[in-house]
């Protein structure tokens, strides 16, 4: 596969996709742990929900 | 599960949890298909190589409208249903939005400088779409400035409906003004003017970047639902603080 004069062109365009789909993912990933991490604290500390629920059961 | 059982917050997580996990499997197997097809794909007669652009430029384009039409429904949600899960919807929408958006123009601008000789252009096409690329942002720093997320949420909703006014111009800008930008080619009336060896590979990453989006999207929105829960919990342990004797 050969990508002519233009190939520096047609690389970075990709790369870019990449970076940025990468970055979406890891934010996303890294938000959810802390997310996770604060509500496992907060319960821990014995504050509960008005509803009572556990804060870091399985939803 | 039916649908309305979606829309309490709970069983929104639950039901998430286990579609995740098979629907990135899902989007990943088909980027690669995509991906594949596009490597595959003959050279243009005039463009050369440089169509390869095409396979991701045109995908990040089609989402960067189609998110704000998701959002402008969930403003609607938020405005005439109050529904709690809109806004979330809309929130972790405008991110990923904006990252579309960006990937459209800068994808975009380096499919034209071999092409039109410039990386930018003001035209209609162009401009409308980096006033939608400015116009994610000032929504995203809007959720951020106010502190009260029901008060967040129906300003974010007012605007996200003023907004969408931009999404007709984008789409015939290039039948209205005389353009750089080429005119429609795929959702056109009269059907696509692309081969079928274009065509097909550029359809394949569409759904594949759709799929995409669809992920990234429940995966922010189950985020935003914690964070909302976190926010709760922090205003009952000031609270709870609050009442112990000192």
């Amino acid at each position: 596969m050969s990508l002519g004069p233009y190939a520096n062109f047609i690389a970075t365009s990709y790369l870019v996709v990449l970076a940025v789909v990468v970055l979406l993912i890891g934010w996303i990933a890294i938000d959810y742990r802390a997310q996770k991490r604060r509500l496992s604290e907060l319960e821990s500390e014995g504050v509960v929900r008005r509803s009572g629920r556990n804060m870091t059961d399985k939803t | 599960m039916t649908l309305i059982d979606l829309a309490n917050p709970t069983r929104f997580l639950a039901f998430t949890a286990r579609l995740l996990p098979w629907l990135a499997g899902v989007t990943a197997i088909l980027l690669a298909i995509g991906l594949y097809q596009s490597a595959m794909a003959p050279d243009d007669y005039q463009q050369g190589a440089t169509v390869k652009i095409m396979f991701i430029h045109v995908p990040n384009a089609w989402l960067s409208m189609f998110v704000w039409g998701v959002m402008s429904l969930a403003a609607l949600g938020t405005l005439v249903w109050r529904h709690p899960l809109a806004d979330v919807a809309a929130k972790a929408a405008a991110p990923l939005g904006a990252a579309f958006t960006f990937l459209a123009l800068v994808t975009g601008s380096l499919w034209g400088r071999p092409m039109w000789g410039t990386y930018w252009e003001w035209d209609a096409r162009l401009t409308s779409v980096l006033i939608l690329f400015l116009m994610y942002l000032g929504l995203i720093a809007l959720w951020r400035a106010v502190e009260d997320p029901s008060r967040a949420a129906r300003a974010a909703a007012v605007l996200t409906l003023v907004g969408a006014i931009n999404l007709p111009i984008i789409k015939f800008s290039v039948d209205w003004w005389n353009t750089l930008h080429q005119p429609a080619s795929v959702m056109r009336m009269g059907g696509p003017t692309l081969d079928r060896a274009f065509l097909t590979p550029l359809l394949v990453m569409a759904l594949a970047f759709s799929l995409l989006f669809l992920t990234l999207h429940l995966a922010a929105m189950r985020n935003e639902i914690l964070r909302r829960r976190v926010r709760a919990m922090q205003m009952i342990h000031v609270a709870q603080a609050g009442q112990r004797p000192a």
